[in-house]
């Protein structure tokens, strides 16, 4: 678990409040008795989690989701044993509740089998991008009724895990559309799936960028960053790796860097974002190793023990899915893409001329417009950034 | 979108010999449903194994199943991550402060927060009652509050106080309202949004140790479905221990008996049910308030000395302070705030957009936008307002026009007249003028006949002796009508002569005057 966030001063980070006052106290009041009101209400009330996983058939989604989460939560199914791949995309979703030390936890997990399984893989996305969009418009609708419940039940994919193959290169065409039109609607945490068929090497080589120097011609090995390098490469580079793909198509996965909102946020998340995407085995059978239960595939040269750090990435997933940002997932879903999704909602059909707190979808400079009233956080410029993208983007 | 029912029970693979196979046998099924039947006697020891492992997982409703765990996941560190969030966002809380003047109210925040809040005390002289509002940063540890006090001045100082309350219910809408405003724009930033709404009000009962005063009746009545109403009894220590159990007794039969809701502590959580239960027993608390600190046995505590005795805030058997510390910060704080925005915060919504034209009943049209719909009725309005200008300018128009045709006539007739009467004047003028010259004429012909007539009387004269004149005279009265008629003797008299020459005289006279 990340250690406490300390914010220097909660008054600095409102965009309308008013005049305030520093005051000293003299004693003990006992305000931070209301950390521990919230605790209650929130055990009370249960905490929700959607997960959507997208790849390939094959590549370990659902065990994957099963080793996560420790439990059957999908019957991971074997190819070629008579299961008919779905000819068209397909969404199945599962809920569950599961608890631990008194959290109880909903979690939806939605599947994607038949994505990118046809020979035609064109437009493969929109199901998907219809069903987040979907999620979205229930909740909205639920949100401007007059006699709205108290608690809406809150049914947005809050993650989305791609798997991308590994095949050492490069992004595919179709990882990288998928991406640049996800990325913009839901958190998209991607993962290497099948790690156990890279090396070290291969890995950090398919993940790191690779500095070109000048004059090098595709097909060259370039140099290296990063201490991993050995002279013992079995496949040259051929391409920018993942990192660089990323950044060349302008896909912001998660932890995005322009959410980031103070210094610890930005050295935490850096970190992270340097580790991605991770290279993760699911595993959901447990075997011996030196006396220990470790959960872990058993292959005929050794145990890949998924949960050793040396071995895969698979805890580092799990802590920032579970452990550590699953809050923070569930909060930029609710404050930067529900928001966006809502702005662009309630503008389309309006034909009236525009007031105050409209929308302007026309591309705006750099300098953002700002919303009326001071601006000293990042939450609105963020909104105002991701609305600017939107304009060109059809849902 | 099907769900496949996953999540059957076995999950420990290595606990015994006889599950690998098994669940290969489960795993290549291709329904669920055959699963379980196949794997029936060893799932069932499994699932002994897997229960005794993990906590025993509740039943959620609609239909979810609840799976045990294998192993820690470690999602348990949820609510502390929720916590950071808060922490990082920081809180806010806001308190209104409704009593009259003198009750102490700026003395019991202060007394609260262990602070001392600027202001100074309002004066007894205000013409109506205004609302005063100060923001203040509290840090405790890492917890940061914002805290706003809102605090009523001049409650109860005007001799006519029927609108007292107005002000303030005004207040409270109004910070709904700004809420409402902000979640309804379209571009919103609800996450950082100052929450102005009133958390809690705090009313100040004045201790007289009778019953509510009807002021504070009637303005509690009007708060209550807007605001969470604490009532408290100010500066208690003016009332004895048995006077202020019998006034508590009969200030809680008086809000029921007129139906007024006031805060009730929540007694559904268990942890708390118990404490907030006997609490909510104690309502009104009376409280005293001194930031005064006076030195009792050997500590220093806050107090208020007199000369019969010292009464001390924190001491539970003088007042009841620390209850309302209690229940206001250190257990309730989050329920108030949850209070006001799931309970007042709705129904102030509700009854808003309702009043506005909204409905819910709107099923195929696509979620439209309540401002969009809100500008949509607000020129609607507009327009209708410009429609009845334009009716009232018309209106105006024409009634000018049909005033300035009746003047119009009005001037007309009266002109006909004036020419009319002109007319009339001239004829007779006329007329006269006419008479006038006749009788020039006449004067003139009698002139020649008077003439002719002296001459022959200065003849006739020494003939004639004075008999004949007074014959003449005579005669000259009987012949008098006949001077006018043309033809007249040539010879007349000459008393006929003067008396007609009298006559003459007077009709020129009369001529002159005409003409």
């Amino acid at each position: 678990m990340d250690p406490l966030r300390q914010s220097p001063s909660p008054s600095s980070s409102r965009a309308s409040s008013p005049r305030t006052l520093p005051c000293e106290m003299l004693g003990y009041v006992g305000i931070e008795a209301v950390l521990d009101q919230l605790k209650i209400k929130a055990m009370k009330m249960g905490f929700e989690f959607n997960i959507m996983v997208v790849g390939q058939s094959g590549l370990g989604k659902s065990t994957m989701v099963n080793t996560l989460f420790k439990s059957k939560m999908w019957k991971s199914t074997m190819l070629g044993l008579g299961v008919p791949t779905p000819q068209t995309l397909q969404l199945q979703s599962v809920t569950h509740v599961i608890e631990e030390s008194g959290v109880k936890l909903k979690l939806t997990v939605t599947d994607t089998p038949g994505f990118g399984d046809q020979i035609n893989n064109d437009k493969c996305w929109d199901p998907i991008l219809g069903y987040i969009n979907e999620q979205y418009e229930q909740y909205l609708q639920e949100e401007i009724l007059i006699t709205r419940q108290r608690h809406i039940p809150d049914t947005r994919v809050h993650c989305c895990v791609y798997f991308v193959p590994p095949t050492g290169h490069c992004l595919r065409p179709l990882d990288i559309e998928f991406l640049q039109r996800l990325c913009r609607t839901v958190n998209v945490v991607p993962v290497i799936a099948r790690a156990d068929s890279l090396t070290i090497e291969e890995r950090e080589a398919f993940r790191h960028r690779v500095i070109w120097a000048p004059g090098t011609s595709l097909g060259s090995v370039g140099v290296w960053r990063g201490g991993e390098c050995t002279g013992g490469l079995r496949s040259p580079v051929c391409g920018p790796q993942i990192q660089e793909n990323l950044k060349t198509h302008g896909i912001e996965v998660y932890p995005q860097k322009c959410l980031d909102e103070d210094v610890n946020d930005k050295v935490l998340n850096s970190k992270i974002r340097e580790r991605i995407p991770f290279a993760v085995v699911g595993a959901d059978r447990e075997h011996i190793v030196n006396g220990r239960c470790v959960l872990g595939r058993k292959t005929k040269w050794g145990i890949i023990e998924v949960e050793n750090m040396a071995h895969c990435e698979f805890p580092l997933l799990r802590d920032l899915l579970i452990r550590s940002h699953l809050q923070d997932l569930k909060d930029i879903t609710h404050n930067v893409h529900y928001e966006n999704y809502r702005i662009f909602r309630l503008n389309e059909s309006h034909v009236l001329p525009r007031g105050p707190g409209w929308v302007n979808l026309a591309p705006a400079p750099a300098s953002v417009p700002a919303p009326a009233g001071p601006q000293a956080t990042p939450g609105p410029p963020k909104v105002c950034r991701w609305a600017k993208d939107n304009s060109d983007e059809e849902f | 979108m099907g769900e496949v029912g996953g999540g059957v029970v076995e999950l420990r693979d290595s606990s015994g010999g006889r599950s690998p196979p098994s669940t290969q046998r489960s795993r290549s099924a291709v329904s669920c449903a055959v699963a379980p039947v196949s794997a029936a006697p060893v799932a069932a020891l499994a699932e002994a194994g897997a229960m005794a492992a993990t906590d025993i997982a509740r039943q959620v409703g609609e239909g979810c199943r609840t799976v045990p765990l294998a192993g820690h996941v470690g999602f348990d560190s949820l609510p502390d991550q929720l916590v950071n969030q808060s922490i990082s966002q920081g809180f806010c809380f806001n308190i209104l402060c409704v009593g009259e003047t003198g009750l102490g109210k700026s003395t019991l925040m202060d007394t609260l927060f262990n602070t001392k809040f600027e202001g100074e005390p309002a004066t007894h002289t205000q013409p109506g009652v205004q609302l005063r509002s100060n923001t203040y940063d509290l840090q405790e540890s890492n917890v940061g509050l914002k805290l706003t006090i809102v605090s009523t001045v001049g409650f109860g100082d005007q001799i006519n106080k029927e609108d007292s309350y107005k002000p303030i219910v005004e207040f409270i809408d109004a910070q709904f309202e700004a809420y409402l405003q902000e979640e309804l724009k379209i571009r919103r930033v609800l996450h950082t949004y100052h929450d102005s709404r009133i958390h809690a009000c705090l009313y100040f009962i004045a201790p007289t140790g009778h019953s509510l005063k009807s002021l504070d009746l009637v303005t509690m009545k009007k708060l209550d479905s807007k605001v969470n109403i604490i009532p408290i009894i100010a500066k208690s220590d003016a009332i004895s221990k048995s006077e202020l159990t019998k006034f508590k007794i009969k200030i809680t039969s008086e809000l029921v008996s007129n139906g007024v809701q006031i805060y009730q502590f929540p007694t559904d959580d268990e942890l708390v049910a118990e404490i907030n239960g006997t609490m909510n027993a104690h309502l009104p608390f009376a409280v005293i308030g001194s930031t005064e600190e006076l030195k009792i046995g050997n500590k220093m505590m806050k107090a208020r000395q007199y000369p019969w005795g010292t009464v001390q805030v924190e001491n539970e058997a003088h007042c009841d302070f620390v209850k309302l510390r209690e229940m206001l910060i250190r257990v309730n704080m989050e329920d108030l705030r949850e209070q006001t925005h799931s309970r007042h915060y709705e129904l102030y919504r509700r009854c808003k957009l309702e009043e506005m034209g909204f409905k819910d009943t709107d099923p195929d049209s696509k979620p439209f936008s309540l401002q969009e719909t809100y500008e949509a009725k607000r020129n609607e309005f507009l327009g209708e307002l410009q429609k009845k200008e334009e009716e009232m300018r018309q209106m105006f128009v024409q009634r000018v026009k049909e005033k300035e045709a009746e003047l119009k006539e009005a001037e007309k007739e009266l002109h006909e007249k004036f020419d009319r009467l002109k007319k009339l004047h001239q004829d007779e003028k006329k007329k006269l003028e006419d008479k006038k010259k006749s009788l020039d004429d006449e004067v003139n012909a009698f002139k020649q006949r008077k003439t002719a007539a002296e001459l022959l009387q200065s003849q006739g004269s020494q003939a004639g002796g004075s008999q004949t004149l007074k014959r003449d005279k005579e005669k000259k009265k009987s012949k008098v009508v006949h001077l006018s008629m043309p033809g007249a003797p040539l010879a007349p008299p000459a008393s006929v002569l003067t008396a007609a020459a009298n006559r003459v005289h007077v009709l020129l006279l009369k001529a002159a005057t005409w003409s």
